[in-house]
């Protein structure tokens, strides 16, 4: 058997008597290239579903506000007093400053406990954890952030609250509560911001730690290799050669557990108490802007309640639209900036 | 000094490693506690009655049996459905009989359906868009559009649960005027299409190039080389990204409290009012009264087996496909 190698050339120049009939697809001749142009339109359809979605919700929570929008600007989220309900003391006011505020100090103390823990779960897991040990623990952590949050809530008011009260709460209130008003008593039911931002840090502790690890996992090793080679240690070449490579990714991963504690609805309503009155102190009860929506929204008084709700609504989808385009923007950032990295 | 600065250098160094094993330590046992009293207390509350009853209001009356029927209903008796501790022949209440020491009755059956139906009829509506968008994004993957769609899905999985629960409250709980388990199978199905639509697209993209092109070199037009070749391929992966958007879905809480509203009794009417399991839980943690209180653990626990469930399945079945990590 003769094998001839032919070149392209050639063999259009000198065979092309002999070839079959190129299919028909390729020669643009069946309109519709045998269903793959509505196979793409198909998809397309579904895919524009999620673009849809996207641009209803913010849509909707647009024009569903107008009334309370038109009605009080920005006392919307700034204003002090939520009255929906007109009494002889108090006129019908939608002043969210209470819920925004307690929604702001629950996520910033979250994120105060839960991004260094989390850093430095990434950075065990990705670098110094031994290889038996980081499929399970890795595991654990991804089985923690699937736990739903109403089982966080339930924890947290049967279990957490009376450890935190005793062991923290009241030997705390009754030393340093006694001249900062911070941590000043009493301490009633145990509910309040500084218990909600400790759990919601539990809460966010494996979105950050997990997509850390995954950043740092990015790194080339020759990064590693050549601080290593210079004599560095194994922390220096963490701390000078890993992260600073992989910063933005990290800072990337914090921003998304922050949406993550601003959003976070069912924990915060289980334990944050749900009052509008300010108090100084983070052991008082509080309330945050997604359980202000979730406890009101259905019992609304009227309709310029329901759009005040729905205006608190989409301040939170457009703060979490915010920090989620920033994320994206700095792990997409990190992820075309790397290569060569261990997985 | 070169050895002090040697020496400082090695303590750092195991200082900081020390200290980032130590943050690990701190953060898993808060997290195993939360598993582990979910389990323990959890499975206190477990019995057969649990699965198999709906809701019973709190009474201290003792369970009706063959021969102790329950009294026959007194219209005229203001306190016949609130049980009341017996009353001794001096007139004294006995105190350690009270609603606020007596055992869970009843049990969540009509919170497992419901969350079953909710969940499963949400998944109907996550899975076309779901897939349908993963497999946009994974074979035409180049196109400027792709990108589009990738970043809605990411704002979709990163906006507040409460949001889909708001969209579907004035969407269609307002329009219909009826709280209603489908308006809840809306609201869960908008938090399940990014994950479905992100998985579909990863696994799709782990499918070897050549089998497209295989498949495309036997004359196969693009549509029938994705039905038929890199989707079977992909199937697995897709499967346990649709468990994972199940299991998302029936522990979500805050879309149903503005969707479904929940029920006492068994409701299978999908256009009515449900329970569901979270919802259960949610309210008899709130409960003042602590057998109920008991069954917010129970309802937690059969929450927490679904998830626990669900993930170890999506671990042995990854790992079967090859060792894949993800």
């Amino acid at each position: 058997m003769r094998i001839s190698i032919r070149t392209a050339d050639s063999d259009v120049e000198g065979h092309m008597a002999q070839r079959t009939t190129p299919p028909e697809w390729s020669t643009g001749k069946s309109p519709l290239r045998h269903g793959d142009v509505p196979f793409r339109a198909g998809t397309i359809m579904l895919a524009s579903a999620v673009v849809l979605l996207v641009f209803a919700i913010a849509w909707m929570l647009y024009t569903s506000s107008q009334e309370a929008r038109t009605a009080f600007g920005w006392d919307l989220l700034f204003g002090s007093a939520w009255n929906p309900v007109q009494t002889e003391l108090n006129p019908i006011s939608f002043g969210g400053w209470p819920a925004v505020r307690g929604t702001l100090l629950s996520a910033c103390i979250a994120l105060i406990i839960a991004a260094p823990l989390a850093i430095g779960i990434g950075i065990y897991l990705a670098e110094l954890c031994p290889i038996s040990l980081r499929t399970p623990l890795s595991f654990l952590v991804e089985l923690l952030a699937a736990v739903p949050s109403v089982i966080y809530g339930v924890w947290g008011v049967f279990v957490f609250i009376p450890f935190f009260n005793t062991a923290f709460a009241t030997p705390v209130s009754e030393s340093i509560g006694t001249f900062l008003p911070w941590f000043a008593g009493p301490i009633a039911t145990g509910r309040g911001l500084l218990v909600t931002g400790v759990i919601l840090a539990l809460m966010i502790l494996p979105t950050i730690a997990s997509l850390t690890r995954d950043v740092l996992r990015l790194v080339p090793n020759t990064q590693r290799e050549a601080m290593l080679a210079i004599g560095a240690t194994r922390w220096e070449t963490i701390w000078l050669a890993v992260i600073p490579y992989s910063r933005a990714g990290i800072i990337g991963a914090i921003m998304l557990g922050l949406g993550r504690a601003l959003g976070e609805t069912m924990a915060a309503t289980m334990l944050v108490g749900n009052t509008q009155r300010i108090s100084g102190s983070l052991f008082a009860p509080a309330t945050t802007a997604a359980s202000l929506v979730a406890n009101e929204l259905t019992n609304s008084v009227s309709s310029l309640h329901e759009s005040a709700l729905i205006a608190v609504a989409f301040a939170l989808f457009g703060i979490t639209l915010f920090l989620n385009f920033g994320a994206r923007l700095l792990i997409w950032y990190v992820e075309r900036n790397t290569r060569g990295g261990r997985s | 000094m070169r050895t002090f600065n040697y020496r400082r250098r090695k303590l750092t160094d195991q200082v900081m490693r020390g200290l980032s094993a130590l943050a690990t330590g701190c953060a898993i046992i808060p997290l195993i506690a939360i598993i582990g009293y979910v389990l323990t207390i959890g499975a206190g509350a477990m019995s057969w009655s649990f699965f198999s009853d709906v809701y019973q209001p709190p009474s201290s009356a003792p369970e009706p049996t063959a021969d102790k029927p329950a009294p026959a209903y007194d219209p005229n008796d203001p306190f016949a459905d609130i049980s009341v501790a017996p009353i001794d022949a001096a007139g004294n209440v006995d105190p350690t009989v009270s609603v606020y020491n007596a055992a869970p009755r009843g049990g969540v059956l009509h919170g497992i359906l419901g969350t079953l139906t909710i969940a499963g009829i949400g998944l109907l509506f996550a899975l076309p868009i779901g897939i349908f968008a993963g497999i946009y994004l994974s074979e035409f993957r180049n196109e400027r559009y792709a990108t589009i769609v990738r970043f809605c899905c990411d704002v979709l999985s990163g906006s507040p649960s409460i949001v889909a629960g708001v969209t579907i409250y004035v969407l269609v709980v307002l329009q219909a005027k009826q709280f209603s388990a489908v308006a809840g199978s809306m609201a869960l199905a908008i938090l399940m299409i990014p994950i479905v639509t992100r998985t579909t697209e990863e696994m799709l993209k782990l499918v070897p190039e050549t089998m497209r092109e295989a498949a495309r070199g036997l004359g196969a037009p693009v549509w029938y080389s994705t039905l038929t070749v890199v989707l079977p391929a992909a199937l697995p992966g897709i499967v346990t990204g649709v468990m994972l958007a199940f299991a998302r879905g029936a522990g979500e809480t805050a879309p149903l409290i503005l969707t479904v509203l929940g029920s006492n009794v068994i409701s299978m009417d999908i256009f009515k009012p449900m329970a569901a399991l979270p919802l259960l839980t949610y309210r008899y943690t709130e409960s003042p009264y602590p057998g109920e209180n008991t069954q917010a653990w129970g309802a937690a626990f059969v929450l927490m087996m679904l998830v626990l469930l669900m993930n170890i399945l999506v671990r042995v079945a990854t790992r079967k496909a090859g060792g894949n990590s993800r």
